[in-house]
């Protein structure tokens, strides 16, 4: 294929290098520099896409962020991403894209029925039409909805590509380098400030590129490359391109993603594919440019119809004619730029102005060119069905209603330009309330909220001169506020072309007889005639009509819709656009991609893992591991075949008849130190703590001040002054806060000190009737026997030459122990119960295990703690101290909670002592009783009672005191399963406490 | 993401920190006693003010101290921060 429509000796593209490309399964070639867009059209290829509702052909509408239509599937390096634009994507060599949004082809699309139906699709057509039948939305609508419409498929495949984030600060955050960026970088970069300067195409410059100016006796793009040469040469500069600044949030932090590597075949080997970066700046300066605006007529979407900035930039940077037969339609002088190019590259186009008699440098030198010029004359509508292939134009009265005679014009391209929208999203975002400008009919930034200050055509300045002169300035004295330094810089002669003043006029009327589609927004096809019957059906807020037709909503969020929908609105309504207001600019401006957002954390990074220091020998013991909080916890140790019920079994029974040992490295731990510390924890646990002596343990359960229980533990006093606390896992991290928030805040005339030590201490609960003659081995110099070490008791010991310490207490019901040593004697002590209990036939067990033995013995944990109990609840009344007031105290009195039939604890097991009961289930009275059944309770834990050797379970039930002995049934619509149970007490297993006593 | 001058710290993140609630609240005195009304106001109720607002903030990913900031609540404008003991005039 021949590349028809390039120029020779035109653009900024490398012609040594050419690429070869797929679209849609055909071979194309481009050059370096290009975008899929410019390859696109120097092959002559201007059908890309079908539209979103009617599925009418697509062309190319911009030439960068503000294309509607061209959006593609790409394909890379064999992973496939949707929603990508083709006048952003560079081309590389071997790229292959296929056109979204038509099925079965982009030639021949079944949708584009709803082209001839498109009486049926009025705006709303969607809410008014699928509402009804309602069993037809799952299964007629939606899936046709689905297939028919869509931007492009996501991968279902992981994405092995990697995406960085980075933090940075910097005294000046430019957006953008066009002139405006770049003359208030190199001002504030001279200053010393520390500078970092984003452009979002790959080239520096903006419309300097583009546009026929001198500054300094150089070309615009000349001395843009100078400028930019010198900026990357300073210290404390970052100059980054391919690099869109999309988000402006609070206290001047703005987000901006850099797609490092889109641009190439395949990621560099530790290169990441973007990066997404966090910044904080002392100042902001917008210099996001404008956009043109389009003008609405007669079948505007055809393809061939686009803005006259975006044929020049086609010209210019990538040497490729959008047309050889253009027309240029324009209401002000930009469409003259773009008509002198064509001429200088010997096309010949024909200018319709919309104006009546308007006077200007650039106008003067299209006639002197030859340039066919009508003025007062419109485009009435577009002809062609894939592409342009002519225009209907007619003369149009002074008072813009009445057309003259239509006559049809034969063009391959229509260029189109109703002058320019300042791109505000950014100083929007930051919450300046934004004005409106009548004399360039659109808003701009007005008062700064945050430190922003928008500069050139964003800011709705269009004369180059007077740009350049604000943005030194800004950049001068911004950067003195910071660095003190004041250079001044001689600021550079300019030489551009004088505009005249556009043509407020910016809709043509449809001629009589005649019902073109007039649209508004490319992406979302929503005509004129859309926003009228939203207007006639009631619809008043900008807002509202937005949702309702869809106007500026996708992946363009109206960059060139916004403003002539709110004029129309505004039309309609007889009202000014700043009454009619704007919709709300919402990051990001432009789609980002999930995993830049998400970047380094997926997989294992996507949370810390923390391990216990005897995690290797959990590994090499065949440890099948499980998340516990941000731990990893052995759940059981898998012996041959075993399945985690036979394992747990086996390691559950083992401590009930010898002894077993279970790592709680991970339990929380807080060392309390200070002559207030038992005053603290008298204050913090519902029980008594002033008497407790040292040496001596003590259970203790936490209120909220609402009353709830927070968490519960084993406190120790270690001496006179010093306390180790102990918490749940998952409440570790709580419970200190908690205890600061209350030592720094509540009562900070108490002398303690707190801090955590859950990682300095490992941990073993060895467990079970044999544990005593185990600790014997292990300790063999110190009394643990009933009387040396009571149950509750602590002391502190020598675990053959490493300091331990160790607790009489016990999770699992048994004689039991825990034993404490440094974190980096873990495994030794570890290896030595295991070594010292082989004798006992000592055996790990897990977390499974752990539960099943708490759950017989009715002792409390999470699933009973669960943020909705009182010590009432979970059996711990006994624990609340009469005598002394404490957190939450004042709360226990409250009506629900004193209630005669307040929830209580109890245990549950099936009638037939064989089926298992799911937790989370409900208790009801009933099974057959129609719904909603009354819920009386539900299952918090469930397990195998290794001591009865059938399913037991734990339960909060209504009134449960007085529900011992009833039987009930447990229902799981979840698991569809009902089984008649009965009510137990929560002790299944040594009701009085002996074992732990012996 | 806001920043937020810890006052032993300087400017930090607003990741670092976590929100604490209404500063002015007080608790009352243990054993003290008091209507429900008064302790349904403690644990309760709330202004949920649009503008200044004084509120609590832990440094948790730094210096773990709760710190009073002075912030506004519809524009996020910080206008002070103090340590839990500083006098606020």
């Amino acid at each position: 294929m021949t590349q028809k429509f390039r120029l020779e000796n035109v653009g900024l593209i490398n012609r040594n290098k050419k690429l070869s490309f797929k679209f849609n399964g055909k071979i194309y070639f481009g050059y370096e520099g290009d975008t899929l867009a410019s390859a696109l059209i120097a092959n002559g290829v201007h059908l890309v896409g079908r539209s979103f509702k009617y599925h009418r052909p697509r062309g190319f509408f911009g030439a960068g962020v503000d294309e509607p239509y061209a959006i593609v599937q790409l394909y890379r390096n064999n992973e496939t991403e949707p929603n990508i634009k083709a006048t952003e994507q560079e081309l590389f060599e071997g790229l292959e894209a296929k056109s979204v949004n038509c099925w079965p082809s982009v030639n021949f699309d079944i949708g584009a029925i709803n082209n001839f139906l498109k009486i049926f699709l009025p705006a709303g057509f969607y809410y008014k039409t699928f509402m009804w039948p309602k069993s037809f939305w799952y299964r007629v609508y939606e899936p046709f909805i689905r297939k028919a419409a869509g931007l492009g498929v996501a991968s279902t495949k992981h994405d092995k590509e990697r995406y960085e984030h980075k933090y940075e600060y910097c005294d000046l955050l430019i957006a953008g380098s066009g002139p405006s960026g770049l003359a208030s970088a190199y001002a504030a970069a001279k200053n010393g400030a520390r500078v970092i300067l984003a452009e979002d195409k790959p080239r520096f410059g903006g419309s300097l590129l583009t546009s026929d100016v001198n500054i300094g006796n150089q070309s615009g793009e000349d001395w843009a490359n100078s400028i930019i040469s010198e900026l990357k040469e300073m210290p404390n500069v970052v100059v980054k391109n391919r690099s869109q600044v999309f988000g402006y949030y609070d206290h001047n932090m703005l987000v901006m993603s850099e797609k490092v590597s889109d641009h190439l075949p395949k990621t560099k080997k530790y290169h990441p594919k973007q990066r997404l970066w966090h910044i904080r700046a002392k100042e902001v300066l917008i210099s996001s440019g404008s956009i043109e605006r389009p003008l609405v007529f007669g079948n505007n979407d055809t393809p061939g119809v686009m803005l006259s900035s975006a044929a020049k930039e086609y010209l210019k940077v990538y040497g490729v004619l959008v047309g050889k037969n253009p027309l240029v339609f324009t209401n002000n002088d930009s469409g003259y730029e773009t008509a002198i190019e064509f001429k200088k590259n010997g096309i010949n186009p024909i200018i319709l102005d919309s104006r009546v008699n308007p006077q200007s440098e650039i106008i003067d030198e299209a006639i002197s060119l030859g340039i066919k010029i009508k003025f007062s004359y419109v485009v009435v509508a577009a002809h062609g069905y894939k592409k342009v292939s002519s225009a209907d134009i007619a003369k149009i009265s002074d008072n813009k209603k009445e057309l003259g005679t239509v006559e049809n014009m034969k063009c391959d391209c229509i260029c189109v330009s109703g002058f320019w929208t300042p791109t505000i999203h950014l100083a929007s975002q930051s919450g300046n309330k934004t004005k409106f400008n009548e004399e360039i009919d659109a808003f701009v930034p007005g008062t700064s909220k945050q430190n922003e200050t928008t500069l050139g055509s964003a800011n709705g300045i269009f004369t180059l001169e007077e740009t350049l002169k604000d943005s030194f300035t800004a950049g001068q004295d911004l950067s003195k506020k910071i660095t003190n330094n004041d250079n001044k810089i001689s600021f550079p002669n300019v030489v551009e072309k004088k505009s005249s003043q556009h043509d407020k006029f910016w809709c043509v009327p449809l001629p009589k007889g005649k019902s073109y589609k007039r649209f508004l927004d490319f992406q979302n096809d929503v005509a004129v005639s859309d926003i009228e019957i939203a207007l006639k059906e009631g619809y008043r807020s900008i807002e509202h009509v937005k949702r309702y037709t869809t106007l500026g909503m996708a992946t363009d969020q109206g960059k060139t819709s916004n403003l002539n929908g709110l004029q129309l609105v505004s039309d309609i309504e007889n009202k000014v656009v700043p009454a009619v207001g704007h919709t709300t600019f919402r990051p990001p401006y432009t789609p980002i991609s999930i995993g830049a957002i998400v970047g380094r954390e997926v997989g294992k990074h996507s949370k810390p893992t923390r391990k216990s220091p005897m995690h290797s020998w959990h590994e090499k013991n065949n440890a099948v591991f499980v998340d516990a909080g941000v731990w990893l916890r052995p759940r059981y140790y898998k012996q041959g075949n075993e399945t985690l019920f036979e394992a747990s079994k086996r390691e559950a029974k083992n401590v009930r008849t010898n002894v077993g040992v279970c790592d709680v490295t991970t339990l929380g731990k807080i060392d309390i130190k200070g002559p207030d510390a038992a005053e603290l924890l008298n204050r913090v646990y519902t029980n008594a703590w002033l008497k407790l002596p040292v040496g001596k343990a003590r259970y203790g359960v936490m209120l909220r001040e609402d009353g709830i229980i927070m968490d519960d533990g084993t406190t120790t006093r270690i001496s006179e002054n010093h306390y180790h606390m102990t918490t749940t896992t998952a409440q570790a991290a709580n419970v200190l806060s908690h205890l600061e928030y209350y030592l720094q805040l509540v009562w900070p005339e108490l002398n303690v000190n707190v801090v955590s030590t859950t990682e300095q201490w490992a941990g073993a609960a060895i467990a079970g009737p044999k544990s005593r003659k185990l600790l014997e081995k292990l300790f063999p110099n110190n009394d643990v026997s009933n009387d040396g070490l009571p149950f509750m008791g602590y002391m502190e010991s020598d675990l053959f030459g490493v300091k331990a310490r160790i607790f009489r207490i016990s999770f699992s019901g048994e004689l039991a122990y825990e034993v404490n040593v440094e974190s980096d004697n873990g495994q030794f002590m570890w290896e030595k119960i295991i070594e010292l209990g082989q004798e006992f036939q000592v055996q790990p067990y897990g977390t499974e295990a752990l539960s099943t033995l708490r759950i017989e013995m009715g002792h409390v944990a999470g699933s009973e703690l669960d943020g909705r109990t009182i010590s009432y609840d979970t059996s711990l009344e006994g624990l609340i101290s009469k005598k002394k007031d404490f957190i939450g105290k004042r709360s226990l009195n409250r009506e629900a909670f004193t209630s005669s039939d307040r929830q209580k604890i109890v245990g549950v097991v099936p009638l037939d002592k064989k089926t298992s009961i799911p937790e989370g289930s409900h208790l009801v009275k009933d099974a057959k009783a129609p719904l909603p059944n009354k819920k009386l309770g539900h299952i918090s834990a469930s397990c195998w009672s290794v001591e009865h050797d059938n399913p037991f379970s734990l339960a909060i039930l209504k009134d449960g005191k007085n529900m011992i002995g009833e039987k009930l049934f447990v229902m799981s619509p979840l698991k569809n399963k009902v089984i008649p149970v009965e009510i137990v007490s929560s002790h299944y297993v040594d009701p009085k406490g002996e074992r732990v006593r012996s | 993401m806001l920043h937020i001058k810890c006052p032993y710290c300087g400017m930090r993140s607003q990741n670092e920190f976590s929100y604490g609630g209404d500063a002015s609240v007080k608790r009352p005195e243990l054993n003290k006693e008091i209507s429900d009304e008064e302790w349904d106001n403690f644990v309760y109720n709330r202004k949920s003010l649009r503008g200044k607002h004084l509120e609590l903030w832990q440094h948790l990913s730094g210096c773990r101290q709760w710190i009073k900031v002075e912030r506004d609540t519809a524009t996020h404008e910080i206008f002070n921060t103090y340590k839990a003991d500083e006098e606020i005039s």
